[in-house]
């Protein structure tokens, strides 16, 4: 379904994604693990068209992904939930979702995102009208995924969305991309949280400095002395 | 009535007349400040060209007020999109003093680019409106000065409908909050900044179709002043927040009626930069500005 191959990414003279390839297929939840500064919201922004790559190689479902307007790959199939979560602060709950459907045209078809996204996330309906700016960290992420939900994505890119999360909302969030899987949408899952994006993952890639070092079945791997050690505390 | 309560309620009514002008302007300033952080130090001068093909509308195509305020808000709203994507676009990732640079650029172009097309000969305003006056309990009522307020009113709800309910106007929120996660929803944030700047030059020139009605001349360089003075305004509301401006527009409008009701008319211009001064001391972000919102 995603496929980059050889991919490089600079800002300016900082080379920051070096050569990277990996694939998602349909279906799966892949995971994309590393520390501080590997390069992973790189990675997101490259397919979302955020950022271009340099040279490599960047398809969705055989589509070259590069040479598409970045507001034109939200209707290719691919919805980007942001680092930080990125909601619009100054509107209200429903605005933002709203603005997740913003490409599309079928009012009844929106009237039941609206309501599936309101099923995955039943705070969200209580909390309709009021001001995003307002809603706690674990609102916005809500928020924030249920605005990516809105365009029907077949592939979903999510970043960090345990991140300052208490430990029972971490649980509960990633309850949630499990079941959002489960209906038939493709997971990217960018994580600092080895331990909990491995445990629902099928397959993982670890990235450092820009570079991907391991790449396998996230059992495996979180099973494996490298990983254990650098990301799983021991 | 007596003659004092009279005078009182008479500036009034010119106070929100010209004050409902500089709201006007103040509206475009604080739109595309909103959208790209910048000052577009020519829209006064939008405002100017507005005013003169308002005139021409009238002078020459010999069109009725409305018809003749509708050829000059499109005109110019195609200025102000002309301008945004020659002048401004290529410099949108560069540091936002060259931008104010370029900005003042544009607006000594127009000002003088103006006089090279229609002279520095100052020109008489066609009357417009029939001089009918209504009197109300001792204050008049010129029809021109009714018809100007009700322009207004009638654009600033306009807008506020637009940016509020409508898709665009949702659109235009998302853009000037954040332009990475609108694009994130598929808006087409270069499409929603030209948009912007149509609708402010469009209210721009409306203003200067009124500016012109009200003070009967027009001239090139016209537009400087009521542009500082819009300025003025969209500070003192609280730049970047669209209700900000209209109550900030009213606000210098009245203050400067009063000022010249008193009788210190040479005053009116320094009262107006000292409300700006005062403004920036007090309270930076405006009368409705949350004090610093920094995104995290
Ligand atoms: N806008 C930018 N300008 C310059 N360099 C940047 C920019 N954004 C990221 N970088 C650099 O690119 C590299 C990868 O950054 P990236 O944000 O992808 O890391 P990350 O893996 O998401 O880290 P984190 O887990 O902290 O979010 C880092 O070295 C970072 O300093
Ligand atoms: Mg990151």
């Amino acid at each position: 379904m995603l496929v980059l191959e050889d991919v490089n990414v600079y800002y300016g003279a900082i080379h920051a994604l070096k050569g990277i390839s990996f694939e998602v297929n349909q279906g799966e939840i892949v995971t994309l693990i590393g520390s501080n500064g590997a390069g992973k919201s790189t990675s997101l922004k490259t397919i979302s068209g955020l950022l271009r790559p340099k040279t490599g190689k960047l398809t969705f479902n055989g589509e070259n992904l590069a040479t598409i307007a970045p507001q034109s790959i939200v209707a290719k199939g691919i919805s980007h939930v942001p680092e930080g979560r990125r909601v619009f602060a100054n509107m209200t709950v429903i605005e933002n979702l709203e603005l997740g459907a913003y490409l599309r045209k079928d009012k009844a078809g929106i009237k039941e995102a609206i309501k599936h996204v309101y099923g995955l996330f039943p705070r969200l309906e209580e909390r309709k009208s009021q001001i995003s700016g307002t809603l706690s960290g674990g609102e916005q992420q809500m928020l924030a995924m249920g605005r990516a939900l809105m365009s029907k994505p077949q592939l979903l890119l999510l970043d960090e969305p345990s991140m300052g999360l208490a430990p029972i909302l971490v649980k509960q969030i990633f309850s949630i991309i499990k079941e959002i899987n489960a209906s038939g949408t493709t997971i990217l899952l960018v994580e600092q949280n080895a331990h909990m994006a491995l445990s629902i993952a099928n397959r993982a890639y670890v990235l450092e400095t820009g570079k991907i070092v391991l790449s396998g079945d996230s059992k495996q791997l979180a099973a494996s002395e490298e990983v254990r050690k650098a990301y799983l505390g021991g | 009535m007596d003659s004092i309560s009279t005078q009182i309620f008479q500036q009034i009514i010119n106070g929100l007349s010209l004050g409902s002008i500089y709201a006007l302007i103040a509206l475009g300033y604080t739109m595309v400040y909103g959208i790209i952080k910048l000052i577009n130090f020519a829209h006064g001068d939008v405002m100017m060209v507005g005013a003169y093909s308002g005139w021409f509308a009238v002078t020459v195509l010999h069109l009725p007020f409305l018809p003749a305020l509708l050829f000059s808000m499109i005109s110019c709203a195609l200025l102000g999109v002309l301008i945004e994507r020659i002048a401004y676009k290529p410099l949108r990732n560069a540091s936002r003093i060259a931008a104010l640079i370029t900005a003042i650029g544009v607006s000594l172009f127009l000002e003088y680019g103006g006089m090279i097309v229609v002279t520095a000969q100052v020109r008489t305003y066609p009357p417009v409106f029939p001089d009918t006056r209504y009197i109300l309990g001792g204050v008049y009522f010129k029809y021109g000065d009714i018809v100007m307020l009700l322009t207004a009113v009638v654009l600033m709800a306009l807008l506020h409908f637009t940016v509020q309910y409508t898709k665009v106007g949702k659109a235009m929120r998302a853009v000037s909050y954040d332009k990475d996660a609108a694009l994130l929803m598929g808006i087409n944030t270069n499409n929603i900044i030209s948009f912007t700047f149509a609708i402010g030059s469009a209210l721009a020139a409306a203003a200067g179709v009124l500016m012109g009605v009200y003070f009967n001349t027009i001239d090139p360089l016209m537009g400087i002043i009521p542009g500082l003075k819009a300025f003025v305004a969209a500070v003192l509301g609280g730049i970047g927040i669209i209700p900000g401006p209209m109550v900030g527009g009213l606000m210098l409008g009245l203050v400067e009626s009063v000022v010249s009701g008193l009788g210190a008319s040479t005053w009116r211009d320094a009262v107006a930069f000292l409300i700006l001064i005062l403004v920036l001391i007090i309270k930076p972000s405006g009368l409705f500005g949350k004090n610093v919102r920094e995104k995290v």
